[in-house]
Parts: structure tokens; C-alpha cells; sequence
């Protein structure tokens, strides 16, 4: 674990050094990001998780002196367990030509048919590793090798909202039409960032995910 | 009880100390970019001191204000008016009911008006800050635009004690500059930092690039090359960092940036500099000055010192 400044009011926690496999350093991010915020510790207004890593943001020249011994202490990595059960969640996906407008382009690279990869990517169980880039949008670790695919050339400038998408390792949601440079092979009827719901959104960092196919009736009749 | 928008200028949002503790959900902390200048200015007209103001950038706003209210502005080189009356930037000042104010740019980037009262939009998330990109927040989660009236929340107590010491005009109480013009941003490490990449970094001028935004300052003009940037796996970013894509042009980060990004992280601007920062137009000219973390912190320290003193001033007046 080796703790850096991230400016003047935050602290990164790096904890790549606590493991080499990818999946045991989310699961201790996720751990570390859940005990530092339960800890309430004076000045903190903010604690967030990504890959391998924790991050802690304090109210304007509140960083305490001894803050890394107490964040040593409350993130012993022998005495990580995981946080319980984890919550499961289904998100539907209606993968017809019209929503997957990136389907021949991931076929192209992984030399599978369309049937292949929708099956290949709804039979999947994918962890939220973090939620960034816009508000809501899940970063989902998991995706088969397979259907590793480099991003777009050039992003698109509109991706439609509840757009389903790959680049590389990544599977992820746009949550709102935003610009964006993933392959887009579906779509899901569901709104992933609700602003008037606490939390607003409607997946959380550690949740697993399944996408579930449904036919475009089914996307009509479930569009919120 | 209402602010009606003649003229929303070139581009003015809602804001106010932005957004905490959503992070994990990808939602930026937002709020004013220059939040010291927003804080004074609502102190100046007796608010508490994170309410919603207007944050405005370049262009000329005039709004008209359909009650009887205090105004005050912070931030850049400015002007403004009520009716013909010149209004001096951090000072306190009566609007009479159906009196148009004029806000125009000399040459600053971006200025913080407080009304007496606060701007009363909904809150959302716990803040009345506008989130541009994820479109919700502030007036309708965008920009304004002319015609859009702007509901205003009850003045408090003290903002009509201060009305009481302003028989007419401007008031005899003012705060003092909390960013001053500076040549250069000063700057801590990075996790990413190298002596290489930071010796380029400081020994060069570079140029705000035409696509900065709130999100970030693109600076140009400068070379500080990519020689085979590591691959690296994305983590928390923050206002303030100097990210260096492959492209190998630095990007400053300003309030409305992403919460987690994958380029390098190689140095950052210090808080207290990030008011400066705000205030950077496409064109202008920046350089950057290294610190050590320790007195960056201890400004920051002194800054809030200074603020809470001014506060703890006009309460001993007026409380």
C-alpha cells in the first residue's frame, strides 16, 4: 500500500502492490473504500474506490497530520474480508441492428457472428468496479476475452442514453446521450442515473451485473 | 420574488459550493469554480456563504431585479452597474425593485454575483449547483438564457441589518482580494510526477487552448512529448490536477472535471491557485511555479483563516 497526495485536499491510496491478480485488488479497493467511510474521520467529505486503488477528499485545509497511520490502521489488507453478500441485479438489453451500432465493427475484430457476442456478453457476470466518466456510468470488470475490442477510431459525439458498450476489457452503460469511443452492441431500456433517487445512481461500485436479452416489444413496453 | 434574465451573456450557470460525497456515483463536485469568490460575495450581502449565486463567463449579463435586494460581486476584472451607478467589485449594494443590473467584462474571465437571499432552485443531490453535462441542477440543469426568471429564496435577518446600513449606494464595508493576479499557478507533485516531465513543465509557457471549459484548461503551445506513457489503470482525479495525455498536452482540471480519469497524474494546482485558474481565457498565457505540499497546505489553512476572520468581522458588526 503506498499512500500520494492527490493535490493539496485528497489522498490516493495505491494498493497495487498488495496483490497480481486484478480481481483480489477490486475486492480489496471495495473493502478499504467501505471501512474508510464508516470510519468517519474527521475532515474526510469524501471517499471513493476505483480498480486498485481508494481515494479520500478532505473539507478545505482539513488533512489531519497523522492521517496515513490512521488509514494504515483501518485498512490492514490481512484483515480485508469481503463485504458481505454482494447485491445481484439484472439489467435488460435489447441488442437489435438499431441499438447495436457497433456490432459488425466488434464482429469484424473478433471474428464471431452477432449471435456469438450477444450470447457471449449476456452470459456473463460482470463487478462494478467504479462509476465515473458521467454520472452513473458503470465500469464493469469481467468481459470474456473474447470480445476485447480497441475503442472507436474516432469517438461518436452523441451516443444515445442507455447505450450498452465494450472497448477493450470494459463493458459499460452510458447512462445519458454524452459523447463517447466504446463499441455500442445494444441497448437497455432501464435509467441508470435517477437525480431525484438517493443513491441517485442504480448501480453501486461491488454490485454484480448480468445483462439479459429482450426483444425490442420488450424495451417498449420497459422504457422509463 | 424573482431575477429576470434581459441578456444571459455568453455563458452563465447557477452555482454554488457544489456537490459532496457522491463520488462512488460519478458525480462531479461542480459548484463555482473560483468557490472563495462565490463565498465572499454572498458573505458581503449577509447570506450564508454557500448559497446559489450566478457564475458568469465573459460576455455582458443585465438582469432585472423585481424586489428590493442586496448584490455584491467577486472574481475577475469586471464591471458593474446599477442603472448608471457603478457598483466596485467586493462591496455591498442596494437594488431597488425594477432596477436593472449590468454586468460587463473588462478583462476578466469569469465573476460570482450573491442577491440577498440566494437564487432558490431546486436542490438536487444536496446542492443548487448546474451540472452541465449530466444536465440537471441550478435553472433546468443548463445555461441560461435570456427571459429565464430566477426565483429568489427569503433574505435572512442579517441581510436586513445590512440593508439598514446602506441608506443609499454602496455599502462602507468591503472584502479583501483573495486572488490576485499571479504570472504563474503554482504547482505540487503529482503520483505521476518525474523530473523530466517536470522540468518541461515548469520551464515552458503555455497557452489556454480554445476548447477549455469548466471541465478543464487544454493548454498548448508548450512541448512536453510522451515518450512511451506507461499504461496505466484509471483512479480519482481531482480540480486542480495536471493530467498529460499521450497527446502529450497538459490538461488542467477545473470543478466540473470527471471524478476518475487513466492519463498521467503529474502535478497539481494548489487549491488556493485554482480561483487564478478560473479566471484563464482561450489565448492567455500560463506558467507554472513548483511548491512543496506542506506550505501548499498551510495557504490553504491561512485562506480559510482569512475568510472565517472577514466572516467573524461583520458579525461582530451587524450580529
Amino acid at each position: 500500500m503506498t499512500i500520494h497526495p492527490l493535490g493539496d485536499t485528497a489522498l490516493i491510496i495505491d494498493l497495487a502492490d498488495e496483490s497480481s491478480d486484478a480481481d483480489q485488488l477490486l475486492a480489496l479497493s471495495l473493502f478499504a473504500a467501505d471501512a474508510i467511510e464508516r470510519a468517519r474521520l474527521p475532515g474526510v467529505v469524501d471517499v471513493t474506490s476505483a480498480y486498485r486503488s481508494i481515494a479520500l477528499f478532505f473539507a478545505p485545509g482539513q488533512v489531519e497530520q497523522n492521517i496515513k497511520e490512521k488509514i494504515r490502521a483501518l485498512i490492514l489488507p490481512k484483515r480485508a474480508r469481503s463485504r458481505g453478500k454482494a447485491r445481484r441485479t439484472e439489467i435488460p438489453v435489447c441488442y437489435d441492428n438499431e441499438f447495436a451500432l457497433d456490432l459488425a465493427r466488434v464482429a469484424g475484430h473478433t471474428s464471431l457472428t452477432g449471435d456469438g457476442i450477444i450470447a457471449l456478453h449476456a452470459s456473463t457476470e460482470y463487478t462494478v468496479a467504479c462509476i465515473g466518466f458521467v454520472p452513473g456510468f458503470p465500469f464493469l470488470a469481467g468481459l470474456p476475452e473474447k470480445l476485447r475490442v480497441p475503442r472507436l477510431e474516432s469517438p461518436r459525439t452523441k451516443v444515445p442514453a442507455g447505450s450498452v458498450a465494450i472497448a477493450n476489457a470494459q463493458a459499460g452503460i452510458y447512462p445519458f446521450e454524452s459523447p463517447g469511443g466504446w463499441n455500442v452492441i445494444g441497448r437497455t431500456p432501464l435509467r441508470l442515473f435517477r437525480v431525484n433517487e438517493n443513491p441517485p445512481a442504480f448501480l453501486r461500485p461491488g454490485d454484480r451485473v448480468r445483462f439479459r436479452r429482450i426483444t425490442r416489444a420488450q424495451f417498449d413496453a420497459e422504457l422509463e | 420574488m424573482t431575477a429576470s434574465v434581459i441578456s444571459a451573456g455568453f455563458h452563465t450557470t447557477v452555482q454554488d459550493c457544489g456537490r459532496a460525497g457522491l463520488r462512488k456515483f460519478g458525480v462531479t463536485p461542480g459548484g463555482a469554480l473560483d468557490s472563495v469568490s462565490l463565498r465572499l460575495a454572498n458573505l458581503l450581502v449577509g447570506n450564508p456563504e454557500c448559497v446559489a449565486g450566478l457564475e458568469i463567463t465573459s460576455g455582458r449579463v443585465r438582469l432585472k431585479v423585481e424586489v428590493d435586494r442586496l448584490v455584491a460581486w467577486a472574481g475577475g476584472e469586471f464591471e458593474m452597474r446599477i442603472g448608471d451607478e457603478p457598483i466596485p467589485i467586493l462591496h455591498c449594494a442596494r437594488v431597488s425593485a425594477g432596477a436593472v443590473i449590468e454586468i460587463s467584462p473588462k478583462h476578466g474571465g469569469r465573476v460570482w454575483l450573491a442577491i440577498s437571499g440566494g437564487i432558490d432552485v431546486p436542490e438536487i443531490l444536496g446542492s443548487r449547483a448546474t451540472d452541465l453535462r449530466a444536465h440537471f441542477g441550478g435553472w433546468e440543469g443548463r445555461a441560461l438564457r435570456d427571459g429565464d426568471a430566477l426565483p429568489l429564496g427569503a433574505e435572512s435577518e442579517l441581510c436586513r441589518r445590512f440593508r439598514a446600513a446602506i441608506p443609499i449606494g454602496v455599502s462602507d464595508w468591503s472584502a479583501p482580494r483573495f486572488v490576485p493576479r499571479r504570472r504563474f499557478l503554482r504547482v505540487i507533485r503529482g503520483k505521476n510526477w518525474d523530473d523530466d516531465i517536470g522540468a518541461k513543465l515548469l520551464a515552458q509557457k503555455f497557452r489556454v487552448a480554445m476548447n477549455s471549459d469548466r471541465m478543464g484548461l487544454r493548454l498548448e503551445g508548450g512541448e512536453i512529448g510522451s515518450n512511451n506513457p506507461p499504461e496505466l489503470v484509471s483512479e480519482a482525479v481531482a480540480p486542480g490536477t495536471i493530467q498529460l495525455p499521450p497527446s502529450g498536452a497538459p490538461v488542467v482540471l477545473l470543478g466540473d472535471c470527471q471524478t476518475i480519469g487513466g492519463y498521467r497524474k503529474i502535478a497539481h494546482v494548489i487549491t488556493v491557485d485554482l480561483g487564478y485558474a478560473a479566471q484563464l481565457q482561450p489565448l492567455d498565457e500560463v506558467r507554472f511555479e513548483l511548491i512543496e505540499l506542506e506550505e501548499s497546505r498551510e495557504l490553504l489553512r491561512e485562506r480559510e483563516r482569512d475568510i472565517a476572520l472577514f466572516r467573524a468581522g461583520l458579525e461582530a458588526r451587524f450580529g
